[in-house]
């Protein structure tokens, strides 16, 4: 290969995957600070914990596959995927589960498959999947609204120091709803189960309303910063309003709003920080679309007919798979060929 | 006035830094000691030499011709002597050399005899010709002889005739002070352009980041009293691309597979136009150039260079400040590194950048693509850059082309954006390169594999001619002693020889072989040499006839040929009586 010197001489200094990284980071803050006001301070003990996991492992991975450990590891991608972890997984889950889940991430989904800009699938999501199928139970323990609890408490039981009480037993407002109309039998409709049951609160489940909302407004801020295309999130917003209104529409008894449903789960982590993924995502601006778009029909399709709380993580592994084939028929028209010549 | 403006897609938006080389205007660089011109400065067929050392040259006269139509002549100038005709090194980022007219000036400017032209009374035919030899060539940066453009497309009228004065690389003015300082000149040149193409409309796009030569052509046109329309684009880099102007100002986007001209549309860059007017109303071929010095210098400004300038002399006029550490040729966008500042100036040399690790930054580490595609937005050419990287890395070039890696017009804005640092465009050279290179390489193989053929069927002919000849001596011979000759005995042979013919492993044959000759009396020889001639003559014939047998393997040759000789000494122990078969 010839080595002509390297145009553009004149480097763009503000962008790098660092800076990228970091915004993706600054934009998660806003729903951290609702998670700690509303859910607990824990989660910040569990994003710690995720990102000395995430950190080591990536060091490890860096060491054994020879690569420079400086550069790779302040590039921030490890620190972004130990946060998604952190978010997704229940704040008082066990030490253990959390590593365990972030291990694989950084280990398996990420440096087995080549490293940064290499992984097919979100690694944030493999751990969640792995994590939901092999520990159902313990990735099922959401600690009950208003369940008062020291930090020192909190931490004693993160780091199994004592027993994992039944306070613990709460769920997640979707699977509280999905669990309240199972048991219902058809007895009971929607909008007497949120007007009555403490765990919902002014359109989704209490508190957690209020952390998406704070997702969703770091999406925004990404997006006004052009870390972000709009439309892998508005597909993915798209995809399950529009199953979710069709059928609230149908019967209101039995489906929950389209709101409800954007506000619930990891509908809006998933919108803005997951779809988003530009490694493990489509490429072309159609195909952005159609990943969010059919992304969140799965979602929806799995978090009320499936057996899981919640099918962001599943949806979008699906979805990973898709990816080469929604790009290859995705093709943008290059300049002067827009007329199919 | 108004003008609809169209937008091409894609574009970023560096720092101009074009404010310090305007604020004087254009200088005459002084005669250097020495001009080395290149024969060689444009798209197309190598000029040759017409002068040799020793030779006294007077400025503007012929130094190499135009070779072919995709080329353009070279001229000296100024007046002197050459002192050689050698290689030196060229304006080019390898720092190889090239055939270069060496003239030491005589400092006394003589001129040849100019001829001065009304291109109105000339056929366009010889207008072009006119053109090819006073060397007018793209001065963009480009240098395709312009002469080979102004034809228009047969079956499309000519609307739009494009000038081309965005200058949208940063740092470059070169077009901006020569639009300020002679847009008569270029708005005089136009006309030329337009009536040799028939163009209906003319259109002049000038970024809006260089108002004063707006005004300034817009002045000219108007004094002249022309119906060009001087447009003020927006300022996005590469806007002053040529299939970027053409979308802007007509809305036509030029695939890479077609001609402008097959859209009815044509550009030209005004230092083109400026120096094909000075060619036919002065009888001045292009001789100079305006260059930009900039960057890190202590006065930046524009030179009127005269071309084959070293351009350590150019450079020196600048005078760069003690940190400069390297300097490129043309833009920050496209340009490259000077390898050797000894290098001429050359017709497509429109700019001289001195550059310190403060003005332009070491490259940061380059990191995996991330997929983020901000290349894919910046691309003009609306291309998948990140897919061609991946593509190019993998050396699948076959896939880079399938995702039109030669629409790419290396203008860098994909590395210009990319967050991982990577050298994109370095990468689609890489390919560009390797595919043009596998394409010789190919090309090579199979005029190689021609030639080997050839060889091949002419041994196993001359191999099979032997072979006959000894077996019809040794018919000659056994006729001679026994009239009554039987097929049994002479192919056993032939046979033999035959195979050592094709396959040369069986050696039992040559002791044979080399055994017949020897036998036979003199009689018996001429009649043998007499067949074998005719037998020649029928193999010649034979294989002057098309045959099934044009695409066959060299192992299938050699059975054909053995099966050939066989047969041909089967036949001709067979024909002394029978007499022609078949």
């Amino acid at each position: 290969m010839i080595d002509f010197s390297t145009p553009p001489y004149l480097l763009q200094a503000h962008t790098s995957v660092r800076r990228v990284m970091v915004q993706v980071l600054v934009a998660l803050l806003p729903g951290i600070g609702a998670y700690v006001w509303l859910i607990g301070p824990s989660i910040l003990l569990q994003l710690l914990v995720a990102s000395l996991a995430a950190l080591l492992a990536e060091a490890l991975m860096l060491r054994l596959r020879g690569r420079p450990l400086g550069l790779f590891l302040s590039d921030g991608s490890a620190l972004v995927t130990a946060w998604l972890i952190a978010l997704t997984f229940p704040p008082l889950a066990p030490w253990w589960l959390i590593t365990v889940g972030t291990l694989l991430a950084i280990v398996v989904a990420k440096h087995l498959y080549g490293g940064l800009g290499q992984n097919p699938f979100n690694p944030a999501m493999i751990a969640f999947a792995a994590c939901i199928v092999s520990f159902p139970a313990l990735m099922s323990q959401w600690p009950v609204l208003g369940l008062k609890l020291t930090l020192v408490e909190q931490l004693e039981m993160i780091f199994g120091l004592a027993p994992r009480i039944d306070a613990l037993s709460g769920a997640t407002p979707l699977d509280a709803l999905k669990t309240a109309l199972k048991i219902g039998e058809g007895n009971i409709d929607i909008p007497t189960l949120l007007a009555t049951q403490e765990v919902f609160g002014t359109f989704a489940g209490r508190g957690w309303e209020w952390v998406t909302a704070g997702y969703l407004l770091g999406g925004l801020w990404l997006w006004q910063r052009k870390v972000i295309h709009w439309q892998a999130p508005a597909g993915f917003i798209c995809g399950l309003s529009l199953l979710a209104g069709a059928l609230w529409l149908w019967n209101p008894e039995r489906f929950a709003s389209p709101l409800f449903h954007l506000f619930s789960g990891g509908a809006m982590l998933g919108a803005f920080f997951i779809v988003t993924d530009p490694v493990s995502g489509c490429t072309t601006t159609r195909g952005r679309l159609i990943f969010g778009f059919l992304a969140g029909v799965i979602a929806y399709t799995i978090r009320v007919f499936g057996g899981y709380p919640d099918g962001v993580a599943f949806a979008v592994l699906l979805l990973n798979l898709c990816v080469p084939l929604i790009d290859m028929y995705t093709r943008p028209p290059i300049f002067g060929m827009k007329d199919g010549k | 006035m108004l003008q609809r403006l169209f937008s091409f897609r894609g574009g970023v938006k560096p720092e101009t830094n074009k404010a310090p080389s305007v604020q004087v205007p254009i200088g005459l660089a002084p005669l250097p000691e020495r001009l080395y011109v290149p024969l060689h400065q444009h798209i197309g067929g190598h000029p040759n030499p017409l002068v040799e050392a020793g030779q006294r040259v007077l400025k503007g006269e012929l130094i190499g011709g135009a070779e072919g139509w995709v080329s353009a002549a070279v001229h000296a100038p100024t007046s002197g002597t050459v002192i050689a005709v050698e290689e030196h090194v060229a304006a080019h980022p390898s720092g190889l050399t090239t055939l270069t007219v060496v003239i030491e000036p005589d400092g006394r400017e003589e001129w040849i005899e100019r001829q001065v032209v009304d291109h109105r009374s000339l056929p366009p035919e010889r207008v072009r010709e006119f053109l090819r030899d006073a060397g007018v060539v793209g001065l963009g940066g480009a240098v395709f002889p312009s002469h080979a453009k102004l034809t228009a497309a047969k079956a499309v009228a000519m609307e739009d005739l494009v000038i081309n004065g965005a200058e949208c690389e940063p740092f470059m003015t070169c077009d901006d002070v020569l639009m300020r300082e002679r847009a008569d000149e270029i708005v005089r040149g136009i006309a030329i352009f337009r009536d040799l193409l028939g163009a209906r409309r003319v259109l002049i796009g000038i970024e809006d980041n260089k108002p004063e030569a707006v005004a300034a052509m817009h002045e000219a046109v108007g004094r002249l009293g022309e119906d060009y329309q001087v447009v003020a684009v927006p300022t996005r880099y590469p806007a002053g691309g040529a299939k970027q102007l053409i979308r802007v100002l007509t809305g036509k986007e030029v695939p890479a597979s077609k001609r402008s001209t097959e859209l009815g549309v044509q550009c030209f860059n005004v230092a083109t136009v400026y120096t094909a007017y000075r060619a036919l109303a002065f009888g001045e071929p292009v001789l100079s150039r305006i260059v930009t010095l900039t960057g890190n210098v202590e006065q930046p400004r524009n030179w009127e260079v005269r071309l084959g300038t070293p351009m350590r002399d150019l450079v020196a006029l600048g005078r760069p400040k003690p940190d400069t550490t390297r300097f490129l040729m043309g833009g920050p966008m496209m340009g490259f590194e000077i390898p050797d500042l000894a290098a001429p100036v050359v017709k497509a040399t429109n700019c001289i950048i001195a550059g310190s690790p403060a003005l332009f930054p070491p490259a940061p580490p380059e990191m995996p693509c991330i997929r983020c595609g901000a290349c894919a937005e910046a691309c003009p050419h609306e291309l998948q850059p990140f897919d061609l990287y991946w593509f190019a890395r993998a050396r699948n070039f076959g896939k880079t082309q399938e995702y039109s890696l030669f629409d790419c017009i290396e203008c860098g804005c994909c590395s210009y954006v990319c967050p991982s640092h990577i050298p994109l465009v370095q990468y689609f050279r890489f390919a560009k390169s390797e595919i043009w290179a596998r394409e010789r390489e190919k090309q090579a193989a199979d005029a190689a594999k021609a030639r080997f053929e050839r060889r091949n069927s002419r041994e196993e002919r001359e191999q099979a001619e032997k072979a006959e000849r000894l077996a019809k001596a040794s018919v000659a011979r056994t006729s001679g002693s026994r009239p009554a000759a039987t097929d049994a005995g002479p192919p056993a042979r032939p046979r033999g020889s035959s195979a050592e013919a094709g396959s040369g492993s069986r050696a039992e044959s040559p002791t044979d072989a080399a055994a017949a000759p020897a036998v036979g009396d003199a009689e018996a020889l001429r009649k043998a040499t007499i067949v074998a001639a005719m037998e020649r003559a029928r193999a010649q014939r034979e294989s002057a006839q098309p045959k099934n047998t044009d695409h066959l393997s060299a192992a299938q040759l050699r059975e054909i040929a053995a099966i050939d000789a066989r047969r041909a000494v089967l036949g001709s122990a067979g024909e002394s009586p029978k007499g022609p078969d078949e």
